[in-house]
């Protein structure tokens, strides 16, 4: 009996120790990956501080106002103006398509609706 | 220990010779001998217990001391926590109220000398020299050889030219990482942000210090690593600021003006939307501070902040609406304006000399801005309740605006305030102060007599300020107000649909000796719109401008500082998002007619 035990014990001991031995290398494995991961993160937060700088720098109000200029015959941009501000009334329906038929009026005929049912309402009573 | 032998000759001889039992003798000495072995057993056994209870205690304790240091040690591997603060940009960033960057870090190498790794000096500073004209080859090549082990060569490097020294291939050139402020905007809102510069310095690092503006007065939160990652926000519209500098430096050159000013105020919060000043600069190449001649000639001179003038008439709202909110006067009271006034040696006439008089209601000493008039509605007051008055709206202190420059520039009043003093204070000359004070004052005024306190900080909540003049008094001057533009002296400054009300102040320029010179003029025009409901406060001040596109030429601040202002308010109000109040006409109407 007692040399099973011992026979026994000495694989355990095998085994615990192989794991540990194990262990302890994927932990420095694992440490040296964050390591590596937060070289990477510190790399990439510097770049994308640098990219936000060139960023502000290309939309910076100067250049972009000389590109609305070089493109005003395409882009035809002006500073706004207080005449700009219009109302939704003033905002054209499309004009019908050959293709998709007459343009959906529901809208249209959803915001004059309310007005209709309060007239006839007194009509439907006996 | 000697041994006591069992059974004594002397004692059993003794014992035989009195005929007692000696065996009794040898068992008395056993149970001794047998008692002492006893004892000393049970001291080894204490012993023993005492040296393993001790071994226990002591594992014990070194276990608990582990467990305590790990309880109270920061959860982090070594190996880590070097590499943390390299992550955080040091300096937080500065954006404007919708994010756009303002300022910003970029990382990049300063460039210095181990001379004793030199291999060939003459070589190095002949290059160098070629790649950055700013050195001095004699010189570089001097300092490299005189001796010293280490020198710099230059604060910052871009990536390009890092590339170029390294192709150098000098081994005694080293490079140092530097985080360099940047200001991706170049000159925009230069007098806001100020600069920043470079403190204590090392091989490996150095700290960016502000020099100026918001950047020095929130040097300690930008430099907080707490709050590192956490942009500053500032109450700044990039878009309305560029639209105010650009319109400002229009008129400062249209009107050959030496400089300007403008300030844009939300007026229930005291934030500033645009604050532009000129001339301007450009804070990543700012300029060193000027050491000779008027501090107001260098571009670093913030005209809008640190310009203390007198600014005259547009004062003169303050004495009518104070009147008011005492009740000595309403807005048709009539007021003697027979000019000129002579108060004792004193004669206070009219601008070219005109009379107004003999009387004129309040509404009208504003609107057509009566000198003499105000005069009057400020003896009225008197001297201690206006002083009272004027140091409410916060006129006699530094503006608490959040610049470093702001606190220095403290308003200049009289020490005594005579009578004489209280006249002319009415009508804004004998006392001066910044356009920053006068805008938060007139920001008070708007804001219905609550105090308004100027901040460049994006604030979320509006500013509780106590009350300093009755609403209704607050109300009736902006009708005033609106009554200069549509009738008075400011008739160039109506903007169709916002409802711009304002008052102009044309002041001479003080002499160094004393005296006015006669030629040289600050005009300031400090407007308020929309009037019905006021959002929006504009300060302009124009310094020695002259308008001469007419056959006289006009130095008065409604041929000036109002046009520009006017221009403003027609290009920000849209972006403000102000609608205009009456809507204008559509282009191609179709009118109904009838023949």
């Amino acid at each position: 009996m007692r040399p099973i035990i011992y026979v026994l014990g000495f694989l355990v001991l095998i085994g615990l120790g192989s794991w540990a031995y194990r262990e302890n290398y994927a932990t420095q494995n694992a440490l040296r990956q964050v390591s590596d991961l937060q070289n990477e993160i510190a790399l990439l937060r510097e770049s994308l501080a640098v990219q936000r700088a060139e960023w502000a720098y290309l939309n910076r109000p100067d250049r972009l106002r000389e590109l609305v200029t070089l493109n005003f015959d395409r882009l035809g941009l002006f500073p706004m103006e207080p005449t700009q501000f219009g109302a939704a009334s003033d905002i054209a329906y499309p004009a019908p398509d050959a293709l998709l038929g007459p343009p959906d009026t529901s809208l249209e005929q959803g915001l004059s609706a309310p007005a209709q049912p309060a007239a006839d309402a007194p009509e439907g009573q006996p | 220990m000697t041994r006591i032998p069992l059974r004594p000759l002397a004692r059993i001889l003794q014992a035989r010779a009195s005929g007692a039992n000696p065996d009794r003798i040898e068992q008395e000495n056993l149970a001794l001998r047998h008692q002492s072995m006893r004892e000393a057993q049970r001291n080894q056994s204490q012993m023993r217990i005492f040296l393993l209870a001790a071994a226990f205690f002591s594992a014990y304790a070194l276990i608990a001391l582990q467990m305590g240091k790990l309880a109270a040690s920061e959860p982090a591997e070594p190996r880590l926590a070097q590499i943390g603060p390299s992550i955080n940009a040091s300096r937080a960033d500065i954006v404007d109220r919708n994010g756009n960057v303002l300022a910003t870090n970029l990382s990049t190498h300063a460039l210095y000398v181990q001379t004793r790794d030199l291999v060939d000096p003459p070589n190095v500073a002949s290059k160098l020299a070629a790649l950055f004209p700013e050195l001095d080859e004699a010189a570089l090549l001097r300092r490299m050889t005189d001796g010293r082990s280490f020198l710099w060569v230059r604060r910052t490097l871009s990536p390009e030219q890092m590339q170029l020294v390294h192709e150098i291939g000098d081994p005694g050139l080293l490079f140092g990482a530097r985080e360099m402020r940047l200001y991706p905007n170049g000159q925009l809102a230069a007098h806001v942000l100020g600069g920043a510069g470079f403190g204590q310095e090392g091989v490996d690092s150095a700290e960016v210090i502000g020099v100026a503006g918001v950047e020095k007065a929130m040097d300690g939160r930008l430099r907080d690593p707490a709050s590192a990652g956490k942009p500053l926000v500032l109450s700044l519209d990039l878009t309305v600021q560029t639209t105010v500098e650009e319109v400002l430096q229009t008129g400062i050159s249209m009107l050959s003006a030496k400089g300007g000013a403008a300030i844009l105020m939300e007026v229930q919060t005291g934030e500033i939307v645009a604050l532009a000043a000129g001339p301007t600069f450009d804070p990543n190449d700012r300029p060193a501070n000027p050491t000779s001649g008027n501090p107001d000639d260098s571009p670093l001179f913030n005209r809008a902040v640190q310009g203390v003038y007198e600014l005259g008439s547009i004062f003169k709202i303050f004495a009518a609406a104070q009147a008011m909110d005492l009740g000595l006067l309403n807005p048709g009271s009539m007021v003697d304006a027979n000019a000129p006034m002579i108060w004792g040696k004193h004669k206070i006439e009219e601008f070219e000399g005109k009379n107004y008089g003999p009387l004129l209601s309040v509404s009208d000493v504003i609107a057509k801005s009566s000198n003499v008039g105000s005069a009057h509605i400020g003896l009225m007051i008197g001297a201690e309740r206006q002083q009272a008055f004027l140091k409410a709206l916060g006129l006699f202190d530094p503006s608490p605006v959040e610049l470093i420059e702001a606190p220095s520039a403290r308003p200049l009043r009289p020490d005594r305030w005579t009578e004489l003093v209280t006249i002319t204070a009415s009508y804004g000359h004998g006392i001066s102060g910044s356009p920053m004070n006068i805008a938060a004052a007139y920001a008070t005024l708007a804001n219905g007599g609550r105090l308004v306190k100027p901040t460049i900080l994006h604030r979320d909540s509006p500013y509780n300020g106590p009350q300093v003049l009755s609403e209704a008094a607050a109300d009736e001057s902006m009708t005033m107000l609106r009554r200069v533009v549509t009738e008075g002296t400011a008739s160039f400054g109506e903007v169709a649909g916002y409802e711009v009300g304002g008052k102009t102040g044309t002041a001479d320029k003080v002499k160094k000796g004393g005296g006015y010179y006669e030629d040289k003029v600050i005009n300031t025009f400090a407007a308020v719109f929309p009037i019905s409901d006021p959002k929006y406060v504009l300060i302009v001040t124009l310094d020695e401008p002259v308008e001469t596109s007419g056959a006289t030429v006009k130095r008065t601040a409604g041929w000036t500082a109002v046009p520009v202002a006017a221009e403003i308010i027609r290009r920000t109000a849209p972006l403000l998002g102000l609608r205009p109040l009456v809507e204008p006409a559509a282009k191609n109407a179709i009118l109904p007619v009838s023949n």
